[in-house]
């Protein structure tokens, strides 16, 4: 316990102090939490009046970027599987920071979904005993359930590995071999879950589709690893961090696979909706050319299939794929295709037109950008900090006093 | 289907009687805990508040007697919040003559009187359609926004829509937390106290019939309606979701809905689905009913017609 506290501390004092760069980073974010802050005490005083949304289009702006991030916090399985089933070497090194990208992007999830709610306070009527959760019937009860669930899986991996690491003993097989693997199906059941929130409102034909659920899996496949492979590249330089250039080109061709069969599914929906051409076209309508005049999300969801299609090109060539210009230029290609298709181009279409015909055209407010930038901002605050200790944990750095180094770095284990 | 009004009625078993001592235990100390964030006493009673329909009738009690004191403070006047039941053989049911209604909108404005909507922003429980006669019904070509001087306009009609209180209702089966239910007599009922706002009702809701209140409802004090129900029309706080009740406050006592009351062509009928001498029965029987959207399977009981 008091090996444990202390392990606490010191890494409290080790993630606060870096070089002027990682102090002005960490200021930098927790100036857009307090902006984020700030605003979020405005719309808890005022109500959800602050934002854009309405009783037409009654979920934007958080419940899409909330939708996007379940996708990232997916993503960390596709380095779980290669790693740990297959055990391939260079990735297996670079888990644990996926793992970091998932808890990180969780939390981002659930705060979006709570900045999202009306009463935030009554998040208690959801716990088993006490509230009264609709189980099995409502899907944001699956949903807050897998969360909750895939975020305790990987915060344990997480927490056990870095530990087991600082005090320079093997970590518990018998513990985490089953948790990595039933964070396999966990991931796919999060994203599956929240797809199917959307998906099983026969109210909304944009939505109604079956092969939203696959749509949701292909795309988070893309995203995840996209944010990864920049990372990576990031603390190759930064830190003594060992990544090789073979583990990120392999995550960069799995990404073309994904992105390949996202276009592909993407493409048998416009299909389906452009060639039967029933009344139910005019949501795909509304997002891509626009609806009596009513064209806000039309550059935007051109854009989206356009940086897609480069991205996927970009990545399926060898020679690009490895070049570190146009590598990471198809990551941020992909990053921001996917934000856009499973952020804004997701949500609001469901809603415009309203299910009597009302076009309502949502634009974000300043207060809702706001307290989105302060919620990535924690997330990027959590994965900094996490990431720096887990750094100097794996590099050997950052032990346990007056426990002799093992022969085998601990690196290895985690 | 699970209500309150069943709890009112039966008397709890043992092991529920164990699992309330448990909770009152452990809500004693959540009390104690809460009245140190300097909230008053009914300020945290009504956080703790159980769902509706798990509250034994005394709590019930203590609940309707809490927002009574409440609401009267802030109304300035005598406010009776009541949780009548449903009453036993009663399925109510609702006929909708799009031959006879004018768009006049006297519905509208009659439930928003009668059930303290929100008067800026202003909540519609009821919105009433414009669509041409030449393209028939269609949601896409319909206009909410209509303002001729004179009604009906030349070669329109008028389809106000409002809850339907679906048989197979979507809005209760995404609720996360059972805020909303159907009650025995077929009245889809939110707790105000329970909904937790996530919106999931009002994206699976074919007829938007659920409205938000984005911000602190505004109510003039002076056309606060003080007959209200608990399930229905008593006030509501920001960020809750609300809806049609049939008013539940009337109906539950043999009267009218607001909006059946106020039509001045006699468009609306309302009444009772078992009772086969029911006016709505009548309606069914003479003349040929349909129902909106009705490949979703929902299975409103509110019925639209062509009475002429």
């Amino acid at each position: 316990m008091i090996r444990f506290a202390r392990f606490l501390i010191a890494s409290a004092r080790l993630v606060l102090s870096g070089g002027t760069g990682y102090r002005a980073w960490l200021v930098f974010l927790v100036a857009l939490i307090a902006w984020g802050g700030y605003s979020y005490a405005g719309q808890l005083s005022h109500g959800l009046i602050v934002t854009n949304m309405r009783d037409q289009v009654s979920w934007a702006f958080y419940i899409g970027n909330f939708t996007f991030l379940v996708g990232v916090a997916a993503a960390a399985v596709m380095l779980v599987i290669p790693a740990y089933i297959y055990e391939w070497g260079p990735i297996k090194e670079i888990v644990i920071l996926g793992e970091i990208l998932a808890i990180s992007a969780i939390v981002m999830c659930l705060l979006f979904v709570t900045v999202d709610v009306g009463h935030p306070e009554r998040v208690w009527h959801l716990f088993p005993v006490v509230g009264r959760l609709n189980f099995p019937s409502s899907l944001l009860a699956w949903d807050f359930f897998v969360l909750n669930a895939y975020l305790g899986l990987n915060a344990v991996i997480v927490f056990h590995l870095l530990y087991s690491a600082y005090c320079r003993r093997d970590y518990n097989h018998a513990l985490i071999t089953p948790l990595v693997l039933l964070s396999i199906p966990a991931a796919i059941s999060i994203h599956t879950v929240t797809a199917f929130l959307y998906n099983g409102l026969a109210a909304r034909p944009f939505w109604n589709s079956a092969i939203l659920a696959p749509r949701f899996i292909a795309s988070a496949f893309c995203s995840g690893p996209a944010i990864l492979v920049i990372l990576f590249q990031i603390l190759r330089r930064t830190t003594k961090f060992k990544i090789r250039d073979e583990a990120i080109w392999k995550i960069a061709e799995l990404m073309a696979y994904a992105m390949f069969l996202n276009l592909f599914l993407f493409g048998a929906e416009i299909f389906k909706e452009y060639y039967s051409h029933t009344e139910h076209l005019l949501y795909t309508q509304y997002l891509y050319s626009g609806i009596e005049g009513h064209k806000a999300l039309v550059p935007y969801a051109w854009l989206a299939v356009l940086c897609s299609i480069i991205a996927f090109v970009i990545l399926l060539i060898p020679a690009t794929r490895r070049h570190p210009i146009t590598l990471n230029l198809g990551c941020v290609l992909i990053y921001a295709g996917v934000y856009i298709e499973k952020g804004m181009a997701l949500v609001m279409p469901g809603f415009t037109p309203d299910t009597l015909g009302e076009i309502y055209e949502y634009v974000p407010t300043i207060t809702e950008v706001s307290i989105g930038a302060g919620i990535f901002s924690v997330g990027f605050l959590i994965f900094t900090l996490l990431t720096k200790l887990a750094v100097a944990i794996v590099q050997g750095e950052f032990h346990a006093p007056g426990v002799p180094a093992p022969a085998e770095e601990p690196a290895a284990a985690a | 289907m699970n209500t309150g009004t069943e709890n009112l009625n039966s008397s709890p078993n043992a092991s529920e009687e164990v699992d309330r001592r448990d909770f009152m235990a452990a809500s004693m100390g959540v009390l104690a805990a809460l009245s140190l964030t300097g909230c008053t006493k009914d300020e945290v009673e009504a956080f703790l508040q159980k769902n509706f329909r798990e509250l034994d009738p005394e709590e019930v009690k203590s609940a309707l007697a809490r927002l009574e004191a409440d609401y009267s403070e802030r109304f300035g006047k005598k406010v009776t919040v009541e949780a009548t039941p449903s009453r036993e053989r009663v399925l109510f049911g609702y006929g909708l003559d799009l031959s006879r209604c004018v768009g006049c909108r006297r519905c509208v404005y009659a439930c928003v009187k009668e059930n303290n909507q929100s008067r800026d922003p202003q909540v519609h429980w009821i919105r009433v359609l414009q669509m041409d006669k030449e393209e028939g019904i269609s949601f896409e070509k319909a206009e909410q926004y209509y303002d001729p001087a004179t009604v009906p306009a030349e070669g329109k009609f008028y389809m106000p829509v409002q809850c339907q209180q679906c048989r197979e209702p979507a809005c209760v089966k995404t609720c996360p937390v059972g805020a909303t239910w159907q009650e025995p007599d077929g009245i889809v009922v939110v707790d105000y106290n329970w909904c937790i706002g996530c919106r999931c009702c009002m994206a699976a809701c074919p007829y938007g019939a659920r409205h938000f209140n984005w911000s602190d409802p505004n109510l003039p004090a002076e056309e606060m309606n003080p007959d209200t129900h608990y399930l229905g029309n008593r006030p509501r706080p920001k960020g809750v979701v609300e809806k049609c009740t049939f008013c539940i406050q009337r109906v539950r006592k043999g009267r009218y809905p607001a909006c059946v009351e106020i039509c001045p062509v006699g468009a609306r009928k309302f009444g009772n689905l078992l009772d086969e001498k029911s006016e709505i029965r009548a309606v069914m029987r003479e003349k040929r009913v349909f129902v909106l959207k009705g490949e979703l399977n929902t299975q409103p009981k509110f019925y639209y017609f062509y009475g002429l």
